[in-house]
């Protein structure tokens, strides 16, 4: 029986795996010109995964002594399950537009989303670098998925940044070894924690290859030039993917790691972290407002965004544990809303993604200017959107532990952010109507997605009282 | 009952964006139905006043659920007797600026009336939440609409305004918010629980330090928007790049929200605080006044006039709030009530000139009496109750903080009296000159008087400024218990006597509202 459970716990991931095959089997069989409902497919190994993580809830489920399904995992499961669901459900008008090939489209989103999840369950530094890499390859590939110049510039960029970081990370799993013989993080923690008075040097360097690594993949400042280049070469949507899925994955990480193998050795990282956090939230803010391109504007968002999840990171209580799971859903749900409502404008030829091309689009599409408009001011943090609750969760953590700085530096630049996301609203609201590109009409289930995810940013802005409940018994037992 | 209230408006608005035809069809029926919600709203504020126990100083009408309890937040709320008439303010004033936009507001009236209704909910939440979450989340959700409404259909510099307004009003709150949460941190740390409930959060100790600290940050808030010298300079562009019913509404409810945050939360929070910074608060207020009726002397357009003139209103209050007696925080909180009734009758009564003539520099009118003399009329009436003539409502409220001021200290009493005369220099004059003289301008001549739809506009404005000032005891009364509670807990003679006699300190005075009903009658 102990065979059942070892693989109990990985069936959410086996599922988008099988759903992942299944897409590339449908491509190879499908017949030129023949239609087929390839999304479909990877819609339901969603389904299937967001359901089996559902049932896995509370059993902390252990697969072979290096995947966990506790319930912080879980969640972060669940959290990627509703980014994918909407990327997959955003995907086909855009797939037909831009020609892409929609087997291998899906199939390295769910192969990428695997690797995440993975990535939120792994409790040893090797299966973490697994997951690493299994989800960076996926995303290096959509990146440049439309074989323009761009977008491979784009993702060869990346990959070599990303090749980079995965250097480090790797070289510090090493030293980490070096430390407690062995790659487990329960095993190094108590390692670590028996020599808290007297802490050797190797931990140290693997405490500080590691966090560059994982500050790579979060794009935390100084590590983060490879992302407006990365957005903005990307298909627009599989941006939004990158920039909610990937970062939730890597969250999920660097909060396992940090705050229960490394927790020790806090009064090291902290405040290294601090001034992380702070560089990050200060430099996404200040460079987004000189943006005319709206891509790289969210590009410097998402930074800053990393900077407000670092934040409630550092804060290392309770608090700031669960702020981590409530904040990504909420980034999560409106960052990907943004970067769809782009993509939904473009046309083949034309991205029209600058902000001059969103003037006066309240007049030509209200219903999706609205739903713009929604995700910005919840990017924002303004009531009554879920924002606001996600910006007052990670500061409480930030107050609680007596980092009023740091709570301060972040309401500050949440201003600044406010001014460049108003800019957009208005453009769409108050600037007279522009002359561009007109796009396809939206289809009815990317209509369909657009509600959903402006319903979920009302819903956590106005009742969120039972997510942040689930959240906070989520790390409430783990560690 | 204060629920319904809330959120009536905020259904009403998303009934008229279901509704909402193409291309403005239906929009004989979105406007009836907007006006209907917005009577409806009235006469609920009406009902919790008729049912409102005077002489209580409690909370009433009090509704309390959980909302988020892992962070000890509910969803709080009650009227006292200081929300009580700014509750019924919001109510009169929004019909009113509705009703007031029926013909100038040509372009998607749907969504103006939709983020109006939307702005009165948003208001009507920040009077009556005990909540510090739920009262922070009200007090910003209220920069959307009004942002929208600058912003969609205000006047030429439109975009800048509303630019202007949300950042600058954002930015003061902002700080406010690392306070509240830091309030809720500290009741953990004292209880074991978190909780964002106000007379929980009362009976905490903070840190001195903290305190400090904390003042500043509500008060930087509450300063931004009331709006304190030298906070004031995204006023006058809001004000006037606004279109009538953003004015009214900015002018009548939003600028209150100011001086009811500095009494409702920074001073009963942090009492020991505020008595610090009082008299810093109150040269500030005074400079205001001063500066502002100064200011607007030399105004050449009439919007940029009234609003200044608020900056110098609103620094009576701040006074009046800062005297820390009976006189002055009743005064000021009659005040509020009566500069929302008369700026707001001002703004209307510009934005009807400015409809006629598409222009509001005062060297372009001259003369109107003779050709609008209805409108004319009540301009006058107005305009007297702004300076503060007996008998209107402006007198009540003024007299009554440089009364109370002048107990605390008569030197600040001394300068703020010169902002009453000044404001009768600046008002009258600009009265002269748009309505008295000779027709200067051939336009001028063919204006046509007040419409059937702008008299039910003006009407209960004046009404309600003539019956403020014969009838203050009405308003003073349901008052009183609430602002002796507040002085209880923040009294400047229980520092300087013995704790036991400062109730009766407080009492010594004459029972503040006889004498001047007195005089009003007259």
């Amino acid at each position: 029986m102990m065979f059942a459970s070892d693989f109990a716990a990985i069936v959410p991931i086996l599922c988008v795996i099988a759903a992942g095959i299944a897409c590339l089997l449908a491509e190879a069989l499908r017949q030129p010109g023949e239609q087929m409902p390839i999304g479909g497919l990877a819609a339901i190994g969603l389904a299937g995964a967001g359901i089996t993580a559902a049932l896995l809830w509370g059993r902390n489920a252990i697969g072979f002594g290096v995947i966990t399904a506790d319930s912080f995992a879980l969640f972060v499961v669940l959290v990627l399950v509703a980014i994918g669901l909407l990327t997959v459900l955003f995907s086909p008008a855009l797939i037909a537009r831009d020609e892409l090939p929609a087997g291998e489209y899906y199939a390295l989103v769910l192969f990428g989303l695997a690797g995440m999840m993975l990535m939120a369950m792994a409790t040893d530094l090797l299966v973490i670098f697994l997951a690493l890499e299994v989800l960076s390859l996926a995303v290096y590939v959509l990146t440049a998925i439309r074989r323009q110049a761009i977008g491979a510039e784009a993702g060869f960029k990346y990959f070599l940044l990303g090749a980079f970081s995965s250097a480090f990370f790797l070289y510090g799993i090493a030293f980490a070894f070096g430390v407690s013989g062995s790659t487990k993080l329960d095993r190094l923690g108590s390692v670590v924690a028996a020599e808290a008075m007297n802490q050797s040097p190797l931990a140290l360097v693997a405490l500080g290859l590691l966090l560059v690594g994982f500050a790579f993949k979060v794009s935390a400042v100084p590590f983060h030039m490879w992302t407006p280049d990365a957005y903005e070469g990307a298909p627009t949507l599989v941006a939004g993917f990158m920039s909610t899925a990937v970062k939730a994955a890597a969250f999920a990480a660097f909060t396992r790691v940090f705050l229960s193998a490394l927790e020790p050795l806090r009064p090291s990282w902290a405040p290294a972290l601090w001034a992380i956090a702070a560089a990050t939230m200060i430099l996404g803010t200040v460079v987004g407002v000189a943006q005319t391109n709206l891509k790289r504007m969210l590009a410097y968002s998402s930074i800053a965004h990393a900077g407000y999840l670092l934040v409630a990171l550092v804060a290392a209580n309770d608090v700031g544990k669960s702020a981590v799971l409530f904040y990504l859903l909420v980034y999560g749900v409106g960052n990907l809303g943004a970067f769809a409502t782009i993509a939904l404008l473009g046309t083949r030829d034309h991205a029209n993604d600058d902000l001059d091309s969103f003037a006066g689009l309240s007049a030509r599409h209200p219903a999706i200017a609205a739903a713009m408009a929604v995700f910005l001011l919840s990017l924002g943090g303004l009531p009554p959107t879920a924002g606001f609750v996600g910006k007052w969760y990670v500061f409480s953590a930030a107050v609680q532990s007596g980092y009023y700085g740091l709570a301060v530096i972040g309401v500050l630049t949440s201003i600044v952010s406010i001014f460049f996301y108003l800019r957009v609203i208005v453009m769409m609201y108050m600037a007279p109507p522009a002359e561009v590109p007109a796009p396809a009409a939206p289809s009815r289930i990317a209509v369909a997605a657009l509600a959903a995810s402006v319903l979920i940013t009302f819903y956590l802005g106005v009742l969120p009282g039972r997510v942040v409940e689930l959240a906070s018994r989520s790390v409430a037992t783990i560690f | 009952m204060l629920t319904t209230l809330i959120f009536l408006p905020l259904a009403g608005a998303i009934l008229l964006l279901l509704l909402k035809g193409r291309e403005g069809r239906r929009d004989g029926l979105l406007r009836w139905l907007s006006l209907g919600v917005s009577l409806l709203v009235f006469a609920l504020t009406l009902v919790v006043w008729a049912r409102f126990d005077p002489s209580s100083a409690d909370y009433q009408f009090v509704e309390r659920r959980e909302w988020i309890p892992a962070f000890g937040i509910s969803y709080l709320v009650g009227v006292d007797g200081i929300s009580l008439f700014l509750l019924v303010l919001t109510g009169f004033l929004t019909p009113i600026a509705l009703l007031s936009s029926w013909a100038s507001v040509h372009r998607r009236f749907a969504e103006f009336a939709a983020f109006l209704l939307a702005l009165e909910s948003a208001m009507l939440g920040v009077f009556v939440s005990l909540d510090l979450f739920l009262f922070y989340l009200f007090w910003d959700a209220m920069l959307i609409p009004m942002y929208f409404l600058i912003g969609m259909w205000g006047y030429e510099r439109r975009i800048y305004a509303a630019v202007k307004f949300i950042l600058y009003t954002a930015a003061g709150s902002i700080l406010m918010l690392v306070a509240i949460i830091g309030l809720g941190s500290l009741h953990y740390s004292a209880t074991g629980e978190y909780s964002f409930e106000l007379q929980a959060l009362q009976e905490i100790p903070i840190p001195p330090n903290l305190e400090f600290w904390f003042f500043l940050a509500f008060t930087l808030a509450f300063a931004i928007k009331v709006p304190l010298f030298p906070f004031h300079t995204w006023l006058p562009d809001a004000h006037v790049e606004a279109p009538t019913a953003g004015s009214v509404i900015l002018a009548g409810v939003l600028l209150k929200m100011g001086t009811y945050g500095l009494v409702r939360f920074s001073f009963p929070l942090f009492p020991d605080a505020a008595l610090f910074f009082a008299p810093y608060l109150a040269v500030l207020a005074v400079v205001g006044i001063v500066y502002g009726a100064l200011v607007s002397m030399v105004q050449p357009d009439l919007k940029k006039l009234v609003a200044y003139s608020s900056v110098s209103h609103l620094g009576f209050v701040v006074l009046g709030i800062t005297a820390l007696n009976v006189q002055g925080v009743q005064g000021a909180v009659y005040q509020m009530l009566a500069h929302g009734v008369s700026t707001g009758g001002l703004f209307l009564l510009v934005g009807m000139l400015s409809d006629r003539r598409h222009t509001r520099l005062i060297a372009e009118f001259g003369g109107l009496k003779a050709v609008m003399p209805r409108l004319v009329a009540a301009f006058m009436i107005i305009t007297l109750a702004s300076i503060g003539l007996p008998g209107l409502n402006g007198f009540v409220g003024e007299f009554l903080i440089v009364l109370g001021a002048f107990r605390w200290d008569p030197r600040y009493a001394a300068v703020a009296v010169l902002g009453v005369i000044l404001s009768a220099v600046y008002m009258l004059w600009m009265f002269q000159r748009v309505n008295y003289g000779t027709i200067t301008e051939d336009e001028n001549a063919a204006l046509p008087d007040l419409t059937r739809r702008e008299a039910w506009v003006i009407g209960p404005t004046v009404a309600a400024a003539v019956l403020m000032g014969v009838l203050p005891g009405l308003f003073l009364r349901p008052m009183q218990p609430s602002v002796e509670r507040l002085l209880q807990r923040v009294s400047r003679e229980a520092v300087v006597t013995a704790p036991a006699s400062s109730g009766a300190g407080l009492q010594a005075g004459p029972v503040p509202h006889a004498p001047i009903r007195e005089t009003a009658g007259r």
